[in-house]
C-alpha cells in the first residue's frame, strides 16, 4: 500500500492515475479547488479500491497555504509516499496577449504555485531520504509557440525546476519524474478538435503510473512525443518564427 | 441559471453500426449544473453513452455526452447494491464487483455500454427467459427532467416515469444516476455446454429443453437453405463455483481502419459459418471466464469497422412463442434467400415481457443479425419489418436505423402512453433523436 498525494486531483488526468492507484489498494489523499467535484471522486475512489481517500479542498494559488496542507496529508495518512502534481489550467492565449494580469495569473497557476509546493515537499522528502515526485508539466514546455507560448513558459520553468531539483535529491533518493503530455482528450481540452494525436486520459494514466513505478526522469506520453518536439526543437529559429504552430 | 453555450465540438457521429452518420454539436457537461445549462441553451437535446446502439438512438444535433460522469457512488459488499453515475460502462463495474462476489444481473453482449444507456434501451441478456431486462434490477435512478427539476424514479416512486425510462431510449430526460441490484457469484467463470442443433426446429427445441439453464444463446447460420435452415450452435451456460474470483483482463486487438467492404460477401461468410459449425463440438462441455463467455466481441476493438466505410444495420427482432418456430422459418427463409446475412447472428429465446413502455423483449424467440447497409438490404429490412409486424413482433429500438413510423406505432402499442408520460413530465419539445423523429414521436 503506497501512501499517495494527489494534487489537482479533480483534473482528468490525475484521476485517472488516482483510479488506478485505488484498484491497487493505495491510500490517497487529494487535493483540488471545487469541493462538489471533489467529493465525487472520492467516493468513487472509494469504491474502486483505495485503502482510504481524504479530500483537501484549497486554492493552490494560495501559496501561503502549502505548508499546512502538506502537514494534514501526513497527519492523515502517515506520512507520504509518492506526491502527482497536476492541478493547472490551459491559459487562453489571445487573452493573456491582451493582458498583464492575465498572463501573470496563469505563470502563476500553472508554475509558480508548483514551485512552492515542489520546495516544500522536496526539503521533506530530502530529510527522510525517500519519495517519489512527479510534475504533469507538457511537451509545450519543450519550445515556445506563438499558439500558446504563456502557457508553454510556464511548463518550461516546472521542466527545467524539475530538471535541476531530480539532481539535487538524486542523492537523497527521491526520484523526480517531469511527465510531458501532449494531446488529452479531457474537459480542458472539450472545445478542440481531437485528430490522430490526440490520446485518452485512462491511456495517459497508464503510462504515468508505469513511469512513477519505474522512478523514471523524464516521459513523453505517449511516448511518440519525443520524437515530435524533437523535431520541433531542431527547426532553426529563422524557419521555426515563420511557421504557425 | 442563466442560459449559456456549453464547450462543444462540431463532429460527425453515428451508432455503432456507423449508420447513419449526422453532424452534431458533442457536449460532454461535467457536473449536473452543465447539464441543466445545456438543456436550457439548446433547443432539444439527446444523451449519448458509449455511442453502442447500433442505428441512429443517439444521434441528434445536440448531443449530451455522459463521459465525465462516470463515477461509481457506493457499493455495499455485503448486499450487492451499487450506485453510480449513469456515464459508468458495465466493463468499469466489474473490474470493480466480481472480485467482491458480485455480478450484473443481466448483461448485454458488450461491456463497452453505459449504465445509463443500458437502462434507455432496457437491454437484455442471455438470461432473459429467467432474469428479464437491466431495468427490472433497478432500484431507483435519478433523472433531469426537461423542465430542469431532477427526480428519482423507482419501481414504487414515480412509477409511470421508471416504466416510460427505462427501454425509452432517453426520451424521458437524462438520466443522471441509478441504483442496481447485482447478483451473488461464487467464480469468474461459466461453465458452458455446446448442443449443435440441425435446424431452426431443432434449435428452439434445445431452447425450450434447456429453459431451466441460467443462460442459453445461439449462433446462428442465417445463409443455409433447405433442410438445414436454421442450423445452430446452442450455448447454455451456469456461473461456476470454483476458479476464484479474479477476472481475466486482455486488452483488446483493434481493427485499425475501415476493411474494403467487399471482404465481407455471401462467400466468405458461408465459408465462416461452414468452418464455425464444424468446428463446434456437439454435447462438449468447458469452463470459460466471464469476460470472453459474455463479451466475446469486446476482444476485437472496433470491430464494427470489418464492413467498411458505408457501415452496416444490426437487425434484431422478436417473435411471438405461438407459431414461434414455423414464423421464424418464414423470416429466415426470406434472409436466407436474400444471401445478405451476416456471420455473426444470434438465438435466443425470451421469457416474458415486462411493465416497460417500450421495453423490446416478449415471450418468443429472438433473432439478430448484421447487414451490410445498401439500398437493396434497406428494402429487404422494409419487407422484413411487414412480416415481423404481421406475426405480432417487433424490431428492437436500440438496433433499428430504418424502421418506418407506421411499423413502430404498430408493434410498440403503449407508444401512445409513452408520449403521455413524456408530456407529463416536460420530455416533449427537449429530448429528440433522428430515431424518435423517423418514428413519429413527439
Amino acid at each position: 500500500m503506497t501512501k499517495i498525494l494527489v494534487i489537482g486531483a479533480t483534473s482528468a488526468i490525475a484521476e485517472h492515475c488516482a483510479r488506478i492507484w485505488a484498484a491497487r489498494g493505495d491510500a490517497l489523499y487529494l487535493v483540488a479547488r471545487n469541493e462538489e467535484r471533489l467529493k465525487t471522486i472520492a467516493a468513487d475512489l472509494k469504491v474502486r479500491g483505495a485503502k482510504e481517500t481524504h479530500s483537501h479542498c484549497i486554492d493552490l494559488n494560495d501559496i501561503g497555504s502549502h505548508a499546512a496542507m502538506l502537514d494534514a496529508a501526513e497527519a492523515a495518512m502517515g506520512g507520504i509516499d509518492t506526491v502527482l502534481i497536476a492541478h493547472g489550467t490551459l491559459s487562453n492565449q489571445k487573452a493573456c496577449e491582451q493582458s498583464v494580469e492575465e498572463t501573470l495569473a496563469e505563470i502563476n497557476t500553472n508554475a509558480l504555485s508548483t514551485i512552492s509546493l515542489l520546495t516544500h515537499i522536496a526539503n521533506r522528502f530530502e530529510s527522510k531520504q525517500a519519495g517519489t515526485i512527479a510534475v504533469i508539466s507538457s511537451v509545450a514546455g519543450d519550445r515556445g509557440r506563438a499558439s500558446n507560448y504563456v502557457y508553454g513558459s510556464a511548463k518550461a520553468m516546472v521542466t527545467a525546476f524539475t530538471s535541476g531539483l531530480r539532481q539535487r535529491l538524486y542523492k537523497s533518493n527521491v526520484a523526480v519524474v517531469t511527465i510531458k503530455p501532449g494531446f488529452v482528450d479531457t474537459s480542458m481540452t472539450a472545445s478542440f478538435k481531437k485528430g490522430l494525436l490526440w490520446a485518452k486520459p485512462a491511456l495517459v494514466a497508464a503510462k504515468i503510473v508505469r513511469a512513477i513505478d519505474k522512478r523514471k526522469d523524464e516521459v513523453y506520453v505517449p511516448a511518440f512525443w519525443w520524437a515530435v518536439m524533437a523535431v520541433i526543437r531542431v527547426i532553426p529559429q529563422k524557419v521555426f518564427r515563420r511557421i504557425s504552430l | 441559471m442563466t442560459a449559456t453555450a456549453q464547450t462543444a465540438i462540431t463532429t460527425t457521429i453515428s451508432g455503432w453500426g456507423g449508420y447513419p452518420t449526422q453532424d452534431a454539436q458533442v457536449i460532454v457537461p461535467l457536473s449536473v449544473s452543465a447539464y441543466k445549462a445545456s438543456l436550457q441553451y439548446y433547443p432539444s437535446v439527446i444523451a449519448r453513452g458509449m455511442g453502442r446502439s447500433y442505428g441512429d438512438s443517439a444521434n441528434a444535433a445536440t448531443v449530451l455526452q455522459t463521459t465525465y460522469c462516470d463515477h461509481f457512488i457506493a457499493f455495499d459488499t455485503a448486499t450487492g447494491v451499487l450506485t453510480l453515475e449513469a456515464g459508468v460502462t458495465l466493463c468499469d463495474i466489474l473490474k470493480v464487483t466480481v472480485k467482491h462476489g458480485w455480478f450484473l444481473p443481466v448483461t448485454s453482449g458488450t461491456s463497452f455500454v453505459t449504465v445509463g444507456g443500458a437502462i434507455a434501451s432496457d437491454v437484455h441478456g442471455k438470461n432473459h427467459h429467467v432474469a428479464g431486462t437491466f431495468g427490472q434490477h433497478v432500484v431507483s435512478v435519478t433523472m433531469l427532467l426537461g423542465t430542469g427539476e431532477v427526480v428519482t424514479t423507482s419501481p414504487t416512486q414515480l412509477p409511470d416515469l421508471f416504466q416510460a425510462t427505462c427501454g425509452g431510449m432517453g426520451l424521458t430526460g437524462v438520466i443522471l444516476t441509478a441504483t442496481i441490484q447485482l447478483i451473488p457469484v461464487k467464480s469468474a467463470c461459466i461453465n458452458q455446454r455446446t448442443i449443435k442443433a440441425g435446424s431452426i426446429d431443432e434449435a428452439c427445441e434445445a431452447f425450450e429443453a434447456n429453459s431451466s439453464s441460467t443462460y442459453s444463446v445461439a449462433w446462428i447460420d442465417c445463409l443455409t437453405t433447405g433442410r438445414h435452415l436454421g442450423r445452430s450452435v446452442l450455448m447454455v451456460g451456469e456461473h461456476s463455483g470454483s476458479g476464484g474470483l479474479g477476472l481475466t483482463i486482455k486488452a483488446p486487438i483493434t481493427v485499425p481502419i475501415h476493411t474494403p467492404a467487399a471482404l465481407l460477401n455471401s462467400m466468405t461468410m458461408r465459408a465462416f459459418n461452414a468452418a464455425y459449425w464444424a468446428k463446434a463440438a456437439h454435447n462438449k462441455t468447458q469452463t470459460i471466464p466471464l469476460l470472453p463467455y459474455f463479451y466475446p466481441l469486446d476482444a476485437i476493438g472496433g470491430w464494427n469497422k470489418l464492413y467498411g466505410k458505408a457501415g452496416f444495420v444490426q437487425y434484431q427482432f422478436v417473435l411471438p412463442k405461438s407459431d414461434g418456430v414455423a414464423n421464424m422459418r418464414k423470416v429466415l427463409t426470406q434472409i436466407a434467400q436474400s444471401g445478405a446475412g451476416s456471420f455473426l447472428a444470434v438465438l435466443k429465446q425470451f421469457g416474458p415481457a415486462n411493465q416497460n413502455l417500450l421495453s423490446f423483449p416478449i415471450e418468443g424467440y429472438t433473432l439478430a443479425l448484421d447487414f451490410k447497409v445498401s439500398p437493396s438490404v434497406i428494402d429487404l429490412l422494409h419487407r422484413l419489418d411487414d412480416m415481423v409486424a404481421d406475426m405480432g413482433g417487433r424490431v428492437y429500438l436500440t438496433k433499428d436505423a430504418v424502421m418506418r413510423e407506421a411499423s413502430f406505432k404498430t408493434t410498440y402499442p403503449k407508444w401512445q402512453e409513452f408520449e403521455a408520460v413524456r408530456q407529463k413530465y416536460g420530455a416533449i419539445g427537449k429530448f429528440a433523436s433522428a430515431q424518435s423523429k423517423r418514428l413519429g414521436l413527439a
